[in-house]
């Protein structure tokens, strides 16, 4: 089975965002980068259905700047067979990353693509839809587990939904899925795998390379804002009666719960 | 050319023993320490990610990193908890005699199945009468024809309870000084070897300290390491380069003190202000940092001379970096128990356990006092 694997790279989660002075993204100098955790697991995920299926391959791929190069690494140093980079220095939007993975996986080839439900920076979750379509595969996501067919054609994705409730979807292969947390606990990359990861050739290809680059953006980020401060908390006088009494009108003229 | 940054697979390198540490080695430390139980299970998991044994030659299936490489992993150990990363650390000690002066075939039956599983093995140099003085050592091995017969005992020797595997330093020759010694591997199952009672100590409770005897113990002539005459000089090579990793650790741990001070003293107030707005503080803070990166570099610096193969430079900035850092460390780990105040001397808190776990490194593998001895006879060389 070829497995593929779409990698972001993202800020680490404890990373200061500050925005740039034209506010049209954030500064990224200090920024530590990581795979987006929820790519995480899918790199776990790959490399768990490849153990349980001998001769599978995983291939991980990522799309942007090279600084990618080293999200790949790692995630090669996890134990992954391939990585591909697919250069992309401009600031792409969904559709043109998309675009760019599904050329991607059509060269490399996939019987089952995984990624992690949305990248932790963005939070658009929009890019395995928009690359399910692109390749004509069935697609689900927020998969928390996957059983597979004894021949290894065809799956059960496990999927949460409302209330807890979970849903269970049949799939043929070739298809895509988007993981969510709780699917697996992701291995640590091994002194060894990293020693051996600098040395393991990573595939480079241009837009061009992919016959794309002509379309500019449909999309475009315009401005980006801060989140409004948190406010102080409320401390409320007098005595208990007189305390209950403002709570309640608080709570119904001001925070609108009652 | 000069340059400080960390080559890429260095960086991954520490940040993958930082993401142990955090994960698998902070949560626990505290439980090992009260305990003083020897954490298999943490030695385990750090075997499973090759953070163990890490100096076995690439050509033996090892990761054949250099000392630099070392002093890296050893500040993070140090960051988690000195006792088990001493534990970890113990091997490459142990190993480095027979990797530095073993034949292939030695190599291949005592250092690569240390690769294979989750093994230990132990440094036996000290004795209770030979510390500072290693070169006065009694333990004594009698040329047999096909054996040696060792008689003696070692004392303080870290994992001996758990270990497979000894080096061990004897005297051929007591009128000989130091040109007696001679270095065997010793597996730990030959008969008359017992170890005595895990010693309870005030820091490091999770490494496992011993004394060992030995009665009349056959040890195969084929397990000599190195010639006959050359134990001694097989013990220093091994001890410059382990000090700067040791030393690493020592700046790992301060590293930790630091930390914790830091933000202790923005979140404790008194007078009305948190305390790390008072002058006092912040210059205890800021001289603190500067031991810290000081004694860093000096690490840095002994494991890149003794990577060019610079042996006589090697041994100076080893000398220096064990004998600043571990001092460095025991003031910083004071400070920062001095920081935290009255609640720095409670077990609630983590820094007690550091200024303990440090003492030991100015004791262990050469104590301050005789790094400075290797150091002045550097100066006074003719």
């Amino acid at each position: 089975m070829k497995i593929v694997v779409l990698v972001k790279q993202v800020p680490d989660t404890e990373t200061k965002i500050r925005l740039k002075g034209d506010a049209t993204g954030i500064e990224t100098g200090d920024v530590k980068w990581i795979i987006s955790p929820y790519d995480e697991f899918a790199v776990e995920e790959g490399l768990k259905t490849r153990d349980a299926a001998p001769g599978s391959t995983v291939t991980v791929l990522s799309v942007g700047p090279d600084r990618c190069v080293e999200a790949l690494r790692t995630a090669v140093a996890m134990g992954a067979d391939h990585a591909v980079h697919v250069k992309g220095d401009t600031e792409l939007d969904t559709y043109q990353t998309s675009k760019a993975i599904a050329e991607a996986v059509k060269k490399v080839g996939a019987d089952l693509v995984l990624a992690g439900k949305q990248a932790l920076d963005d939070d658009q979750a929009a890019v395995f839809g928009y690359t399910a379509e692109f390749l004509g595969m069935p697609s689900t996501s927020v998969v928390v587990k996957i059983d597979w067919s004894a021949d290894k054609q065809s799956l059960r994705a496990h999927r949460e939904i409302e209330g807890g409730a979970k849903e269970i979807l049949e799939m043929p292969t070739p298809c895509l899925l988007a993981v969510n947390k709780g699917i697996n606990t992701p291995r640590y990359a091994s002194l060894p795998g990293i020693m051996k990861a600098k040395k393991k050739e990573i595939q480079t290809l241009t837009l061009a390379d992919l016959g794309l680059g002509s379309e500019g953006p449909r999309v475009q980020l315009t401005e980006f804002q801060m989140p409004p401060e948190r406010q102080a908390g409320k401390k409320l006088a007098g005595d208990a009666s007189a305390q209950v009494t403002e709570l309640v009108r608080l709570l119904r003229d001001e925070a609108k719960v009652l | 050319m000069f340059r400080f940054d960390l080559a890429e697979e260095q960086l991954a390198l520490k940040e993958m023993v930082a993401k142990f540490i955090e994960k698998e080695v902070i949560p626990v430390a505290a439980k090992y320490d009260q305990s003083s139980e020897f954490p298999f299970e943490v030695i385990k998991k750090a075997w499973e990610l090759g953070i163990m044994n890490v100096t076995i030659p690439e050509k033996f299936g090892g990761l054949g990193l250099g000392v630099l490489d070392d002093v890296i992993v050893n500040e993070e150990l140090g960051a988690g908890c000195l006792g088990i990363g001493t534990s970890i650390a113990v091997n490459t000690l142990a190993l480095y005699p027979i990797i530095l002066f073993g034949t292939d075939e030695q190599i291949k039956e005592f250092v690569v199945p240390f690769l294979e599983s989750p093994l230990l093995a132990s440094f036996c140099l000290t004795e209770p009468g030979a510390g500072s003085d290693a070169g006065g050592l009694t333990t004594t091995a009698v040329d047999k024809g096909d054996h040696y017969l060792v008689n003696g005992s070692k004392m303080w020797i870290t994992n001996a309870g758990h270990a497979s595997l000894y080096t061990v330093f004897c005297t051929m020759d007591k009128n000989a000084g130091t040109k007696g010694i001679i270095c065997l591997a010793v597996p730990t199952d030959l008969p008359g070897i017992s170890t005595g009672k895990h010693e309870d100590k005030m820091g490091q409770r999770a490494s496992d300290t011993r004394a060992i005897s030995f009665e009349n113990v056959k040890v195969p002539k084929k397990n000599l390491i190195g010639k006959e005459g050359e134990g001694f000089k097989v013990a220093l090579a091994t001890l410059d380069r382990t000090r700067p990793p040791i030393a690493a650790s020592a700046v790992g741990a301060a590293r930790s003190a630091l930390n914790y001070a830091v933000k202790y003293s923005k979140e404790r107030k008194q007078f009305n202000k948190p305390i790390s707005s008072f002058q006092a503080i912040q210059f205890m803070l800021a001289d603190m940092s500067t031991k810290i990166e000081s004694a860093r570099l000096l690490c840095l610096r002994a494991g890149w001379e003794l990577d060019q193969g610079n042996r006589k430079m090697g041994s100076f900035y080893s000398a220096h970096a064990k004998r600043h850092a571990a001092d460095m460390a025991m003031e910083v780990a004071t400070d920062a128990v001095q920081i935290f105040g009255g609640y720095g001397y409670t077990k609630e808190y983590p820094v007690e356990k550091i200024m303990r776990d440090v003492k030991l490194v100015q004791i262990y593998e050469g104590t301050s006092q005789i790094q400075r001895v290797v150091i002045a006879r550097h100066l006074l060389e003719d």
